[in-house]
């Protein structure tokens, strides 16, 4: 019955060497992961060199290319004001790489017998070296313009004394979480999605595989629910590149601005 | 009581916390829209900080989720 095939949500996220084979100990295998971040670059690269043919009167490639980096200055201007032009790249960066990873693997690819798409921002690896740049950004920024008076933004302005003293350890522990905070978002909510529609695509084939009418008409309401849950996923990868790109510019404010 | 028992019950009571945070996101969602019902004008200043509540509250949400996880396959 239903316990012929036993769920595994969790095999999607294996990352194995392209072409087979075992992993080796070596730091060079070309893995999923690696080529599937490849690819991710090859379509950035694709898309903003469609853009960047400088016509003054701008057609639609162009626009549509206009369009994403004033989404994504407009981030960093609102944020941290006009300084804030020379974040923009790596703010840019993390927004548009977050951006295409969580759209790849939401991309039915799976049509092609054989294919299957890899998000690459399901491995807590990648973002959190997004995070970690995006800090060490914070802190190297913040200890270049202010040297040892960053450590006042832990302290709360216009507080009372035995305030402060309360608050500064609070203030502190709460600023250490933010790196591990900003590369656990992208990571949990990518992890989150692909798990629950990979156990919807289980009990499709198993619906299907009951072969009685209950079987098919679960499948079908479970199919209707996979599309459904297919575009949230999309809606909710471009929340969480937006929301990275947002607080990496508001942690840079934090530290430019030392509030 | 068995591991793997105990493994699936913890599982199931961390996502309660999951339940939580919807409530949690839910909360600033609906507010964001209160505000803008009332106020539009002001709604487009607000939107980023209804982006910034929805991280906060979201995360929370999240790291119940990966006690679960941990609980099941960890």
């Amino acid at each position: 019955m239903a316990a012929e095939i036993k769920i595994d949500p969790m095999h999607q996220f294996q990352i194995d060497p392209v072409g087979g084979g075992e992993m080796a100990a070596s730091p060079f295998v070309f893995t999923n992961s690696a080529m599937w971040m490849l690819i991710a670059l090859g379509i950035i690269l694709l898309f903003m060199w469609g853009g960047t043919r400088r016509a003054l009167v701008p057609g639609r490639w162009q626009a549509a290319v206009e369009i994403v980096t004033d989404f994504v200055s407009d981030i960093t201007r609102s944020s941290i004001g006009t300084e804030g032009r020379k974040f923009l790249p790596w703010v840019f960066t993390a927004f548009i790489f977050i951006l295409a990873a969580n759209w790849l693997g939401s991309m039915p690819f799976a049509l092609i017998p054989g294919v299957h798409p890899f998000t690459v921002t399901s491995q807590f690896t990648i973002t959190g070296v997004l995070s970690i740049v995006s800090f060490a950004i914070v802190l190297g920024v913040g200890f270049w313009k202010h040297g040892l008076r960053f450590f006042s933004l832990f302290v709360p302005k216009g507080a009372p004394l035995p305030l402060k003293i309360f608050m500064a350890p609070i203030e502190f522990f709460s600023f250490m979480m933010r790196p591990f905070s900003l590369g656990l978002r992208p990571f949990v909510a990518m992890i989150a999605g692909h798990i629950l529609l990979k156990v919807f695509g289980y009990f499709i084939v198993q619906g299907l595989m009951a072969e009685s009418a209950m079987g098919g008409v679960i499948a079908a309401l479970c199919f209707v629910f996979v599309v459904l849950m297919s575009g949230l996923e999309l809606l909710v990868g471009a929340i969480q590149a937006y929301v990275f790109a947002l607080l990496t510019a508001i942690y840079i404010n934090d530290s430019v601005h030392l509030h | 009581m068995d591991v793997e028992a105990a493994r699936l019950i913890g599982a199931g009571l961390a996502a309660i916390g999951i339940g939580a945070a919807a409530t949690g996101v839910g909360t600033v969602f609906g507010s964001y829209l209160q505000g803008a019902l009332r106020n539009p004008g002001a709604a487009a200043g607000e939107r980023i900080w209804m982006f910034v509540g929805f991280a906060a509250a979201e995360l929370l949400g999240l790291i119940a989720f990966v006690v679960a996880i941990l609980a099941l396959f960890g």
